[in-house]
C-alpha cells in the first residue's frame, strides 16, 4: 500500500502523469572526481577511492555506497563544458542554459517548465525552491510570478504560509480588507485590476487554505522513510520533493550548499556526501516504489567542477571543463555513461564534450516541450527556450 | 472612603504617565516649524515646470483625453516620501505638513525632504545599483559600502552629477581611500578589470543605451556596431590594479581575443559619434568621462533626467514608445532640435544641462509638474482609453512599490515618530537589519528595479504572515498599534490616525462607519487588539504596496 496520496494529479501514475524535474543543485560546484568522476591512484585522484555501482562499468566515488546501488537507474555524464568559473555567472548558465547578457534575464529551465507546461488545478506554486541557496531559479523574463518559490527550511515549518491570527479573527480581518480595498478601488478599478494584486492575494489565500499544502509537511511521514532520507535539510528537501511530485508540482529544485572547497575539499566533500548520499538514493528508489520515476526527472548538477590539480592548501579550484551530472527518471535512458576526463588531468577538455543546453534540450523534449520553440523577449528579440540539441544517448534505445 | 482615596495619587500617575506617553507619541501637541523657515525659496524652476506642463497638456489636447484632476496634497506628500526617502510619511510629519501654512507647500516640503540625509543615504543606493549593480564580490578589491557613502556624500554636498560621473570613470587609487575607484573594481575578474563590463554599465548608466549586445555581435535592431562597442571598452584597456590600487598603464595596449579567429587582435579606442568632444589631453578613462559627459553629448542629460524621473514615477520615461521600456533603453536623440519634435526628456535636459547639473533642481523641477501631482484616480469605464491615458501620463500610475519602500513603509508605520537618523540607535539598528532580511525575501531586482512589475504571491504571503509584518503590528510597547489606541481620544480619532500612519490619507466616510460598527460589535476587544487588526487590514491593501 502507498500512503501519501493527496490529489487527483497524484492518482495518476507512471507515464499517464504530467512529468515533473527535480534539479538536485550541488552549489559552489562539486568535484567531479569525488562524486562520479573519481581517478584513484593517479596524481589527481587525490585520497578518494572508486567503488563498483549497480550499473555496470561505472565506479563512482566511495562516498556514496546508497547511490551505488540505484545508479542503474540514472545515466552519468562525465564531460559538460562551460566557460564559466565565477559562481554568479556559472549558476546562472547552468540554471538558465543560458550565457548571462545584461540585455536578456533568461528564464530557469524549471521556470520554462512551469511557463509552458502549467499543472492545472495545482494551489501551490508550480516551480518551488527548497532549501535555500544564494541564486534561486528565477523567472527572467517571464517575470517574478515564475521565480521559484522558495522554501529555506523544508519540512520543518511552512514560512508565511499560516495566518498569524485564529480562522474567526482571520475572516473578520480579511472583511475589512475587501472594505478597504474596494475604497481604493474607486475610480481605480482597471488600474487596479491590472496590478493583479487581489489576484495574488487571493491565490496566498487559496494556497493558505489549500491541502495540497501539506506537501510541504514531513510530519506524517513514517520515521522509517525520513530516516532514509537523512536527517538533514537537504534530506528532508528531498522529500518535500517527492510529497510536492506527488501532488503535480511541476518543477523543484532542491539545494545542497558547500561544495566550494578551495580549502580541505576531501573533507567537504566527505560531509556534503552524508547528505546527498542518502538524500538522492531514496530518492529514486522512493520514487520507483510510488511509480512516479516514469514521470520525474531527477537531475544532480552544479554550477562547474572542482580543478584536477590539488592546491597547496588540499582544496581544488573551479573548472568548468569536463564537471559531471547524474540524470535519470521521465523517460530518460537509464545506464548510459557519457563523456571520459583525462585521468592525469593534463588535458582541459573531456572526450564527447557536451554542454548545458544540449542537456537541457534532452529534458525539454522529454517533457514534449519544444526546445527551439521561439519566444519573443521584452526586448523584442526572438529567442528559442534553449540553444542546445537533445542528446541522443539520453534518448534513443 | 479611605480606600478610594488611596486611589488618586494613583490616578495621577496615571494620567502623568498618559500624557507623558502620548507627548512623545504624538509630537503634533508641540509642533514645531523652526526647521522650515532657514531654507531659501524654491528655485527659479517656473519657467522649466511651465514648458513641461505645456508639453503634455498639449499632448492631451491633442489626443482628446480629459486627464485626471490633481491629487490629494498627501497623497503628492507620500510619493514624494517614497521617492525621496523610501518610505511612507509619519504621522508626525503629516501633522506638521498640514498644520504648514505656507504657500505651495508642497514645493518647500521637496526642497526639505531633499536636505534631509535620507534623501543622500537612499538616491546613493538607488543611483549605486546603476553603476555596480547589487554584487559585494569581489571581496579584497571592491567595497560596495564604500562606494555608497561616497555617492550619498556628493548628494549631500550637491556635488554637479557631472563631475561626479567623470570621478567614477577615470578615478585613481585604493577603493577605500578613493571610493569612487569602485566602480572599476566591481569589474575586476581573476584580479584584472573587464573593460566589457565597464563599457557596457558606462553606456547604459550614463548614456541611457544598451550595447552590450554589441559585444558580441552587431544587433540587429540597434544602430551600436561590434567594433563601436570594442572601441568603447578600449578605454578601459589600460586600467589595472595595484598595490596602490586602481591605475592607467599608459603604454599598455588593449587587445581581445577575436571570437571567430580565435586570434589576439588590438583594439584602438575610439567613439562612435561625437569625436569633436573627446579631450586632446588626458588617461583614456579621462578622455571617455569627458566625452560621456560633454554638455553636447545629450545622451549623457537625457539618460540622467530618465532615470529621475524614473526614481520618481516609479517607471522609466518610455520616450518613444507607447508602453514600457527599460530606464536605459531609450532611442537616439534628434540630431537637431526644434519646438516641434522636443520631447520631455529634452526639456528636462535642457534645464539639467544648464544648470548645472543639480540633480536636486531636477527632483523639483519634476515633484512641481502637473504630471506629478495628477491623481491616479479617473471615471473612464474604457479600459483601452484608460490606458492609453496612462501610457501618455494623463493619469497617475500605479507602481508596485519596491521591496526597500514596502518594507520602508512598514517601518515607519509602525512608528509614530519619524525614523530617521535622528532616531535612536536600537530603532535604527532594527530597522537596518529587518530591511535587508525583508528585501531579500521579497525579493531583490538588483539593477532591474525600475522595470515594471506584477505582484507575487510569496510577496502577498510575506505582507499577510511574515515575522516583520507581525513584528511592526502587534501591540507591543515599542509600536505605533497601542499608542495609538492609547493617545486616541474616540474610536474615530483612532481610525484616523491609523489610516494616517499607514495610507497617509483619512478613512472614507463608508470605511469610517464600517469600522465603527465593527468595534461595536467587538466591544470586549482592547483598543490595541482593534488597531493590531486594523494596521494588518492597512498594510495588506493594494494601497499600502502600490505607489498612487
Amino acid at each position: 500500500m502507498l500512503p501519501g496520496m493527496r490529489s487527483k494529479a497524484a492518482e495518476k501514475r507512471g507515464v499517464e502523469r504530467a512529468t515533473s524535474f527535480i534539479t538536485l543543485w550541488m552549489s559552489g560546484g562539486p568535484s567531479q572526481l569525488e562524486t562520479w568522476d573519481p581517478h584513484p591512484g593517479t596524481p589527481i585522484g587525490g585520497p578518494t577511492k572508486a567503488i563498483d555501482t549497480t550499473l555496470p562499468g561505472l565506479k563512482i566515488a566511495h562516498h556514496y555506497p546508497l547511490v551505488a546501488e540505484q545508479i542503474q537507474h540514472m545515466s552519468v555524464i562525465r564531460s559538460l563544458v562551460s566557460k564559466e568559473g565565477d559562481h554568479e555567472r556559472a549558476t546562472a548558465f547552468v540554471k538558465t542554459g543560458y550565457r548571462p547578457d545584461p540585455t536578456t534575464k533568461y528564464p530557469a529551465l524549471g521556470a520554462i517548465i512551469a511557463q509552458q507546461k502549467p499543472v492545472k488545478g495545482l494551489e501551490i506554486p508550480q516551480y518551488v525552491s527548497l532549501g535555500g541557496g544564494e541564486w534561486p531559479g528565477r523567472g527572467g523574463y517571464f517575470g517574478d510570478q515564475y521565480d521559484a518559490f522558495r522554501i529555506f527550511n523544508p519540512g520543518n515549518n511552512i514560512q508565511n504560509m499560516r495566518a498569524q491570527v485564529q480562522e474567526k479573527r482571520q475572516k473578520t480581518r480579511l472583511d475589512s480588507l475587501a472594505v478597504v480595498s474596494r475604497a481604493f478601488s474607486q475610480g481605480r478599478n482597471l488600474q487596479v485590476k491590472r496590478s493583479l494584486h487581489d489576484n495574488t492575494v487571493e491565490r496566498a489565500l487559496k494556497m493558505m487554505s489549500s491541502k495540497q499544502l501539506s506537501a510541504f509537511e514531513i510530519d506524517d511521514e513514517p520515521e522509517s522513510t525520513k530516516e532514509k532520507y537523512g536527517d538533514s535539510r537537504f534530506g528532508r528537501g528531498c522529500l518535500v520533493a517527492r510529497r510536492l511530485v506527488e501532488v503535480g508540482v511541476r518543477s523543484i529544485e532542491v539545494t545542497l550548499q558547500g561544495f566550494d572547497a578551495h580549502t580541505n575539499n576531501f573533507e567537504a566533500h566527505t560531509n556534503r556526501a552524508k547528505d546527498l548520499d542518502p538524500a538522492f538514493s531514496a530518492l529514486i528508489q522512493d520514487l520507483r516504489e510510488r511509480d512516479l520515476f516514469d514521470s520525474t526527472i531527477v537531475l544532480c548538477i552544479g554550477e562547474f567542477g572542482r580543478s584536477p590539480q590539488i592546491n597547496p592548501l588540499d582544496g581544488r579550484d573551479h573548472w568548468p571543463t569536463g564537471f559531471p551530472a547524474v540524470i535519470g527518471g521521465g523517460g530518460i535512458r537509464a545506464g548510459r555513461i557519457i563523456g571520459k576526463t583525462d585521468p592525469t588531468g593534463e588535458k582541459t577538455d573531456p572526450e564527447n564534450p557536451l554542454t548545458v543546453p544540449d542537456l537541457y534540450a534532452t529534458i525539454l523534449r522529454q517533457l514534449n516541450i519544444d526546445p527551439d520553440k521561439e519566444l519573443i523577449t521584452p526586448i523584442g528579440r526572438p529567442l528559442a527556450l534553449c540553444d542546445g540539441s537533445p542528446i541522443k544517448e539520453l534518448i534513443e534505445a | 472612603m479611605k480606600s478610594r482615596l488611596t486611589y488618586i495619587p494613583v490616578l495621577g500617575v496615571v494620567l502623568l504617565l498618559a500624557w507623558i506617553v502620548a507627548a512623545a507619541a504624538f509630537p503634533q501637541f508641540d509642533i514645531s516649524v523652526s526647521n522650515q523657515a532657514n531654507l531659501p525659496a524654491p528655485s527659479d524652476i517656473e519657467k522649466t515646470v511651465a514648458e513641461l506642463d505645456y508639453f503634455f497638456e498639449k499632448q492631451w489636447k491633442d489626443e482628446k483625453f480629459q486627464a485626471a484632476g490633481p491629487a490629494p496634497e498627501l497623497a503628492v506628500l507620500r510619493r514624494l516620501s517614497l521617492a525621496l526617502h523610501g518610505t511612507i510619511p509619519s504621522l508626525e510629519e503629516i501633522r506638521r505638513f498640514e498644520s504648514d501654512k505656507r504657500e505651495n507647500r508642497l514645493a518647500h516640503w521637496c526642497r526639505e525632504m531633499l536636505e534631509d540625509s535620507r534623501f543622500g543615504d537612499y538616491f546613493a543606493e538607488r543611483i549605486a545599483r546603476s553603476y555596480v549593480g547589487t554584487q559585494l564580490e569581489p571581496f579584497l578589491v571592491y567595497r560596495r559600502d564604500r562606494f555608497t557613502s561616497w555617492i550619498a556624500d556628493q548628494f549631500r554636498k550637491n556635488r554637479p552629477y557631472d563631475e561626479f560621473v567623470r570621478e567614477m570613470i577615470s578615478q585613481q587609487g585604493l577603493w577605500t581611500g578613493d571610493p569612487a575607484t569602485n566602480f572599476i573594481t566591481h569589474s575586476v575578474m581573476e584580479e584584472v578589470p573587464t573593460p566589457n563590463k565597464l563599457a557596457g554599465r558606462t553606456v547604459r548608466a550614463v548614456l541611457g543605451q544598451r550595447m552590450d549586445c554589441a559585444q558580441c555581435h552587431d544587433h540587429p535592431f540597434a544602430d551600436w556596431k561590434q567594433d563601436e562597442f570594442e572601441g568603447l571598452a578600449a578605454y578601459f584597456g589600460q586600467v589595472k590594479l595595484s598595490p596602490f590600487g586602481v591605475e592607467d598603464d599608459l603604454n599598455k595596449k588593449y587587445e581581445i581575443e577575436d571570437r571567430e579567429t580565435l586570434e589576439k587582435r588590438e583594439i584602438a579606442s575610439s567613439v562612435p559619434f561625437g569625436q569633436q568632444w573627446l579631450p586632446k589631453e588626458g588617461t583614456e578613462r579621462e578622455k571617455l568621462a569627458h566625452w560621456c559627459t560633454h554638455p553636447e553629448n545629450r545622451r549623457f542629460a537625457r539618460a540622467t533626467v530618465n532615470r529621475i524621473w524614473a526614481l520618481m514615477f516609479g517607471k522609466a520615461y518610455s520616450e518613444g514608445a507607447p508602453y514600457f521600456t527599460p530606464v536605459d533603453d531609450l532611442p537616439d536623440p534628434e540630431v537637431e532640435l526644434s519646438d516641434t519634435n522636443k520631447t520631455v526628456l529634452d526639456i528636462l535636459a535642457d534645464d539639467f544641462v544648464k544648470n548645472g547639473y543639480n540633480i536636486k533642481r531636477l527632483i523639483e523641477v519634476i515633484a512641481a509638474s502637473k504630471t506629478f501631482r495628477l491623481d491616479s484616480r479617473h471615471e473612464t469605464e474604457d479600459s483601452d482609453l484608460l490606458r492609453n491615458m496612462i501610457d501618455h501620463w494623463a493619469v497617475f500610475p500605479l507602481i508596485r512599490l519596491r521591496p526597500e519602500q514596502v518594507v520602508g513603509s512598514m517601518l515607519q508605520a509602525a512608528s509614530i515618530k519619524t525614523v530617521d537618523q535622528n532616531s535612536n540607535l536600537l530603532t535604527r539598528t532594527v530597522k537596518l537589519v529587518r530591511e535587508s532580511e525583508f528585501i531579500d525575501e521579497y525579493g531583490d531586482v538588483g539593477d532591474e528595479e525600475l522595470d515594471e512589475r506584477a505582484g507575487t504571491v510569496p510577496q502577498a504571503l510575506l505582507r499577510m504572515n511574515g515575522q516583520l509584518a507581525k513584528d511592526m503590528t502587534n501591540p507591543s510597547p515599542f509600536n505605533a498599534t497601542p499608542r495609538i489606541a492609547i493617545a486616541s481620544s474616540s474610536p474615530e480619532k483612532m481610525l484616523e490616525n491609523s489610516y494616517l500612519t499607514c495610507l497617509s490619507r483619512r478613512p472614507t466616510q463608508q470605511e469610517q462607519q464600517y469600522f465603527l460598527n465593527l468595534w461595536a460589535e467587538e466591544n470586549k476587544k482592547k483598543s490595541s487588539q482593534k488597531t493590531y487588526d486594523l494596521h494588518w487590514v492597512l498594510f495588506n491593501t493594494p494601497e499600502f504596496s502600490w505607489n498612487h
